[in-house]
């Protein structure tokens, strides 16, 4: 059983999700995890599955057409969880060079591990959002130091906890 | 200390609203006189900026370029409004009670493009005063006036939905453009 890593990225248009979902199950392709977004109107999606070997796929893919894939073999991991405490950054303000850079170094400096990010510019505003596991008792200090990178790239960000209740 | 919170002022000017990343949206404002004939004006000017702006619940002054404690406040109509106080304006309103958490998506006049899911408190007392009289007040309300007074007393702080977005995946590109 092969696992797989598959990213699929080109113009949007109707039914292209159902093409690519089509196409791997076509050659036995079991889609796992997957995520599909718009970025700045491109069609892009990113998916794990198992089943197929690498060559099935890209042929399979192939089919498409008008877009670029990319498929690879990986080796199979597992969610894991650290025990780190949920945050969220929120950064905004004038889009400039480097906003995603200084502020996940400073993250990754405190030892945050960036879950999930977004990023939208919209006009001459830029916005990120990421999820952030942290360890114990670093996030004072880190939103202190987010606080230092935000004011040298002229920005707004805040740290807080994210909010999570199972029912 | 229940008054009737209605605005009653004078006819005010539209002004131009401000949109990210403008500075003065991420400025804490400063508290008012709310005697000061400059603050009423400006009370009317929020009130005449909002009605002319579709779909507009709310605007602060900092909307306006105005780092200031002032907020200009109308839900009437909305289907997810519960209670309401009509038109109103408040200066120096602070939360002083805030319960029955639950997220909703809002979106901004000042950030046009995007909306964004945020938790807010479905009841909550604010204590203000009114322009003007200077009267001191405190409102209790609910459901989408809660939510809208908790966006504008952000905006008095310097502080945007984005601020307060539930995660990477909170945020959404608008669509409609009201």
């Amino acid at each position: 059983m092969h696992e797989l890593a598959i990213t699929v990225i080109g113009p949007d248009r109707t039914g292209i999700v159902a093409d690519v979902a089509e196409a791997l199950a076509g050659v036995g392709a079991n889609l796992t995890d997957s995520t599909m977004t718009r970025l700045r109107g491109h069609f892009t999606m990113t998916l794990i599955c198992t089943g197929p070997a690498v060559d099935e796929a890209s042929a399979a893919l192939s089919s498409l057409g008008d877009v670029v894939t990319s498929v690879r073999s990986v080796a199979p991991e597992f969610d894991k969880s650290d025990g780190g405490d949920p945050y969220v950054v929120s950064v905004h303000g004038a889009d400039r060079l480097g906003i995603v850079s200084a502020v996940t170094r400073v993250v990754a400096a405190a030892g945050g591990n960036i879950t999930d990010l977004s990023t939208r510019l919209t006009g001459a505003l830029y916005v990120l959002i990421a999820e952030v596991d942290l360890p114990a008792g670093v996030s004072d200090e880190l939103a202190e130091q987010l606080a230092v990178a935000a004011a040298e790239l002229g920005v707004e960000v805040t740290l807080r906890r994210a909010e999570s209740e199972i029912l | 200390m229940t008054a009737p919170v209605a605005w009653d002022g004078p006819q005010g000017n539209v002004l131009p609203v401000v949109t990210a990343p403008a500075t003065v949206l991420s400025t804490v404002g400063d508290e008012v006189d709310p005697a000061d004939p400059a603050v009423v004006q400006l009370a009317a000017d929020l009130v005449a900026t909002m009605r002319v702006s579709p779909g507009c619940v709310g605007l602060a002054a900092t909307q306006v370029g105005v780092g200031a404690q002032i907020f200009a406040v109308d839900v009437t109509g909305h289907p997810k409004a519960a209670t309401t106080h009509g038109t109103f304006v408040l200066c120096n309103a602070k939360i002083i009670e805030a319960s029955r958490w639950k997220a909703g998506r809002e979106g901004c006049m000042s950030v046009p493009d995007l909306t964004g899911d945020v938790k807010r408190a479905g009841r909550i007392v604010v204590s203000a005063a009114l322009p003007g009289s200077g009267e001191p007040v405190e409102i209790t309300t609910d459901a989408f006036e809660a939510r809208a007074l908790q966006h504008e007393i952000d905006h008095c702080a310097g502080k945007l939905f984005l601020d307060r977005v539930a995660g990477a995946h909170a945020i959404y590109q608008r669509k409609v453009y009201l």
